[in-house]
């Protein structure tokens, strides 16, 4: 388990600022020779993504988008970039970390004398942020920003929290918070006693496996990202994985969405696509709920949702992603668009409040009744 | 009751009725009289061929008695005209013809000696000179209303400098405090209206204004013409066939209209059942012989008047006049606010003295910086008058004939400026070079204006209103006789002919506002938009200044040289339709929208 000490931190940290000025001194460059200034973005958009066989996980092409300042359409994101870069630096320079909503509030002011603000709202600025990470190639956590926090673990963990001892065995019925930097600068990890990881869609669900204490009976990790899992959450899973040599499993609900879910956990997604090599975990399990467990847990007609028009054209859709060409991943979903049915973790509950705890999981898990 | 019944003179009839006249009250009065005197002056150039050098004179005798005087340049008058010109009623030369002049009636300066007359007891004073060389005359006029003629109080000969000219002196009672907007307003209009002419207006309470000439040129004599047969009625066909000097009716026809040529009579007569041996003095005296003659002439096709006797001012000397007024009304405007400006400073206390001393200087500086873009000059159509970009244009519209009376349309338009834009447009009306002021509403100008759709040439409209919009907008109608509602000549009256041709002339001068107001609204995005750009540099130098510890004022000076490469027209504009098709092309599809919800 390594930890890099303070040198080598403020090593990087200076090494993330060099990136930040070398924007500022590429446009400085432009605008001295008398040239439009630029920066060059890499697209992160469907057509610039790639999934790579080998390593199983979705990779940004070299694409990339000039984005000039003397452009109507451009020059606020263009100015914007700046000002996001300069925060960066200032935020690294007094080894601080903040949310990009502060991030948000920092950089909002008027502009001049008119009646625009730099950033008239956060859905502005976030995607200036990730922008700026590919752009310099610095992660949002060199850039010492964070997400706010979403997700939770307990478990037969034992882990260091920014110098605090946590206990996965111990963290009552809420979970320890999981942080939105989990770099092993912040996390590290001691005492494992654990066989595989869960990682829960719901948490209703999370909190139902918590109460039942499944993690003490079946020796796991259990996670939820509430929804679709956070930068944090997918980042401490792949940790988990790699370095505790961990199983990871995941219990999403029966429809495109949950479906869509697990294949950000497993390959990455579209938008984060430079981050894959450090957020996916290829070989992530798919244990539930699966389109023929209706038949197989012997659930009713009456706790099943119709699929709705949008539903039915996103698991189309998904028929094409390259990771889920395997054979038993189409009738899959082929099942599901032919049933037009969807399933929600929940409606385990109508055979029992703790039949997913006591029959289900304990079933699947018996019978490697998963998909990879 | 028999016995006290007897004839009313005119001038009787007049001193009663004066409103009929303009001389309903004493703030009206001396708009009146001048009015009239510089009308008769300017005719008097224009036959001659002179250009006109005019100077209206109002002096301040007691709080409530005024002296106007009017002096011209004109051929002047013969000495044994002069009493019966001014002191004579229904006395002139241009009721009898059909040609285009401003005044009509003979009624105007004999009328206002004699209000003088009535107010203050005092005559008319009249001087004229002939030619170099010869003497001047001086009158001194009364009327006897009575009997509506001249009674001359004073005739003798005076030295006059210039080599011919008249000058003529009324002292009346008048308001000159409440008079004296509609008299600027008028002399203002007249200088705009007849941009040949000199002006100068030497006031009681200010500065003498100074109208310059924008035009050297004076303007094509108007020929007189006869009437054309389509265009006479009844009564007064009588008369022309009674006055006649012709052998025979055939030979009165050919005569006495224009264009009834010998085959035209012919058709006239054959179609009335009249042979043309006729004497006219008979048809002209029997009234279903000329009902019948009348009839035929109406039925009958005859080619429409000559149009060569209308003198249009022209579309080159609309924009001059226009180009002068703006300029002299501009500069008056700013007088005045300096003037107020240097009262403050002078009487004022603390902080209003300061500021006042500060406007004052301000008002200077800016009046360097106008001089400045008053050399550099603006676009197509634009003139830059005292520091303020105005857009003018003008139509002379071809020649056009109602009830058998040419007349022609002129109109003209100056927009921008500081004109105010949210209120209703300066409508400025012209009848023979004359401004109108009076009685708007019931004018077939107005309606002409106000029923064009000027919202389809970039100005708001309310609805039944004039447009609204930083806008002067000049009418003229120059006619042989130009058809007034009523006898004070202020309105225009409905005829469908000239309305059609007012529309037509104005729809024109919209279009050419509206491609020209276009234009500007994109000048002015480009300009919206470097100011952005501007802005946002502000930003990038201080992220500049943070990032690499640069001078944020070089940075913003290095963007700046690039900014006026990279902003001006047509490159933006490309970049900007190009990512725009771009933005419209990029299809939506639930790729994109997962990858949006995921954070």
């Amino acid at each position: 388990m390594s930890s890099i000490g303070p040198r080598a931190a403020k090593a990087h940290a200076a090494k993330t600022v060099k990136k930040l000025e070398g924007l500022a001194k590429d446009t400085l460059q432009m605008v001295k020779g008398g040239k439009n200034p630029y920066m060059s973005i890499p697209t992160r958009t469907l057509a610039n993504v790639r999934f790579n066989q080998k390593s199983q996980v979705i990779e940004l092409k070299g694409d990339k988008q000039k984005r000039y300042f003397f452009n109507v359409g451009q020059a606020k994101r263009f100015m914007q970039m700046f000002l996001v870069a300069n925060a960066c630096k200032e935020l690294i320079g007094v080894d601080k970390t903040t949310s990009i909503r502060d991030l948000y509030y920092m950089t909002k002011h008027t502009l001049g004398q008119s009646r625009q603000n730099t950033f008239e709202e956060q859905e502005e600025s976030d995607p200036i942020i990730e922008d700026l990470e590919v752009t310099v190639d610095a992660l949002r956590e060199e850039l010492n920003l964070f997400a706010s926090n979403r997700g939770s673990l307990v478990g037969e963990l034992t882990l260091v929290d920014a110098g605090d001892v946590i206990d996965g065995r111990r963290m009552g019925s809420g979970g320890w918070s999981i942080p939105s930097i989990v770099e092993d600068n912040v996390i590290q990890f001691r005492k494992c006693d654990a066989k595989f990881i869960l990682l829960v869609e719901k948490d209703a669900v999370w909190r139902r496996l918590n109460e039942d204490k499944f993690w003490k009976k079946h020796k796991c990790i259990l996670v939820t990202g509430q929804g679709q899992p956070p930068r944090g959450v997918r980042r401490l899973c792949r940790r988990m994985t790699r370095e505790l040599k961990l199983p990871l499993y995941v219990l999403v609900d029966n429809d495109p969405w949950g479906f869509y879910i697990y294949s950000v956990l497993k390959q990455g997604s579209i938008n984060l696509a430079y981050e894959s090599m450090r957020m996916a975990v290829p070989e992530a399990r798919f244990i539930g709920l699966s389109s023929f467990d209706k038949e197989k847990f012997k659930l009713p007609n009456n706790v099943v949702i119709r699929m709705e028009d949008v539903d039915v054209s996103r698991a189309k859709q998904m028929l094409s992603y390259p990771w889920f060409q395997r054979k038993e991943w189409q009738r899959e979903i082929e099942h599901m668009v032919k049933t037009g049915a969807k399933l929600e973790i929940e409606s385990l509950s109508n055979r029992g409040i703790s039949f997913i705890t006591e029959e289900y999981l304990p079933k699947k898990l018996r019978d490697r009744d998963w998909l990879a | 009751m028999a016995s006290r019944q007897r004839e009313i003179s005119i001038s009787e009839f007049f001193t009663k009725n004066r409103h009929l006249l303009g001389f309903d009250s004493p703030s009206k009065a001396l708009l009146t009289a001048v009015k009239e005197a510089v009308d008769n002056s300017l005719d008097a150039c224009e036959e001659a061929g002179i250009l006109p050098d005019l100077l209206v004179e109002i002096r301040q005798i007691s709080p409530e008695r005024f002296v106007m005087a009017v002096e011209d340049n004109g051929p002047g008058i013969v000495k044994a005209q002069i009493p019966k010109i001014f002191g004579k009623l229904l006395y002139g030369s241009k009721f009898h013809r059909l040609k285009q002049a401003r005044g009509q009636q003979g009624i105007g300066i004999s009328a206002a000696a004699m209000y003088g007359q009535l107010t203050t007891g005092k005559p008319i004073v009249v001087t004229s000179k002939t030619g170099k060389g010869r003497p001047a005359h001086h009158f001194e006029i009364r009327i006897d209303t009575r009997k509506n003629a001249p009674v001359v109080a004073l005739d003798h000969q005076l030295e006059l400098e210039k080599d011919h000219g008249t000058r003529v002196e009324i002292e009346m009672e008048a308001d000159y405090r409440n008079g004296k907007r509609w008299l600027g307003r008028y002399l203002e209009q007249t200088a705009l209206a007849n941009p040949h002419c000199k002006l100068e207006y030497h006031r009681p309470d200010a500065e003498p204004l100074i109208f310059p000439r924008a035009a050297e040129i004076p303007p094509r004599e108007a020929v007189e013409i006869k009437p054309h047969p389509h265009g006479v009625e009844l009564g007064q066909l009588m008369l022309i066939l009674k006055e006649s000097r012709a052998r025979d009716l055939r030979g009165c026809l050919m005569h006495e209209f224009s264009r009834v040529s010998p085959t035209v009579a012919d058709q006239i007569l054959k179609s009335a059942k009249l042979s043309g041996k006729t004497k006219a003095r008979v048809v002209g005296e029997d009234l279903k012989l000329s009902e019948q003659l009348h009839r035929a002439i109406q039925a009958t096709k005859i080619m429409a008047p000559p149009t060569n006797c209308l003198s249009p001012i022209g579309e080159e000397l609309i924009h001059k006049g226009l180009t002068n007024f703006l300029t002299v009304t501009q500069e008056e405007a700013e007088r005045e606010d300096l003037e107020q400006l240097e009262l403050q400073a002078e009487k004022g206390k603390g902080r209003k003295k300061e500021e006042a001393a500060q406007k004052i200087e301000e008002a200077k500086q800016k009046a360097k910086a106008e001089a400045i873009l008053e050399a550099q000059g603006g676009q197509e159509g634009e003139e830059v008058i005292k520091g303020h970009k105005f857009f003018i244009t003008s139509v002379t519209r071809p020649p056009k004939v109602y009830r058998g009376n040419p007349f022609q349309v002129e109109v003209g338009i100056a927009y921008g400026g500081p004109l105010p834009g949210d209120k209703p447009v300066e409508l400025y009306r012209f009848a023979n070079r004359v401004p109108l002021l009076f009685q708007r509403g019931a004018c077939g100008i107005t309606e002409s204006v106000i029923r064009t759709d000027w919202r389809n040439y970039m100005l708001s409209q309310p609805k039944g209103s004039l447009p609204v919009g930083p806008m002067i907008l000049f009418v003229h109608i120059a006619s042989v006789w130009v058809p007034f509602t009523s006898e004070s000549k202020e309105a225009v009256a409905h005829y469908p002919e000239i309305i059609s041709e007012l529309r037509l002339g104005l729809q024109e001068c919209g279009r050419r506002l509206a491609a020209f107001v276009r234009k500007r609204q994109s000048a002015e995005y480009e300009l919206q938009r470097r100011s952005i750009f501007e802005l946002y540099i502000q930003e990038i130098a201080q992220s500049m200044k943070g990032l690499l510890g640069s001078n944020p004022e070089r940075v913003k000076a290095d963007f700046m040289k690039l900014a006026n490469k990279f902003t001006g027209g047509e490159l933006t504009d490309e970049i900007l339709t190009r990512a725009s098709e771009k933005l419209a092309a990029r299809p939506r599809t639930a790729e994109n929208e997962m990858a949006k919800e995921e954070q």
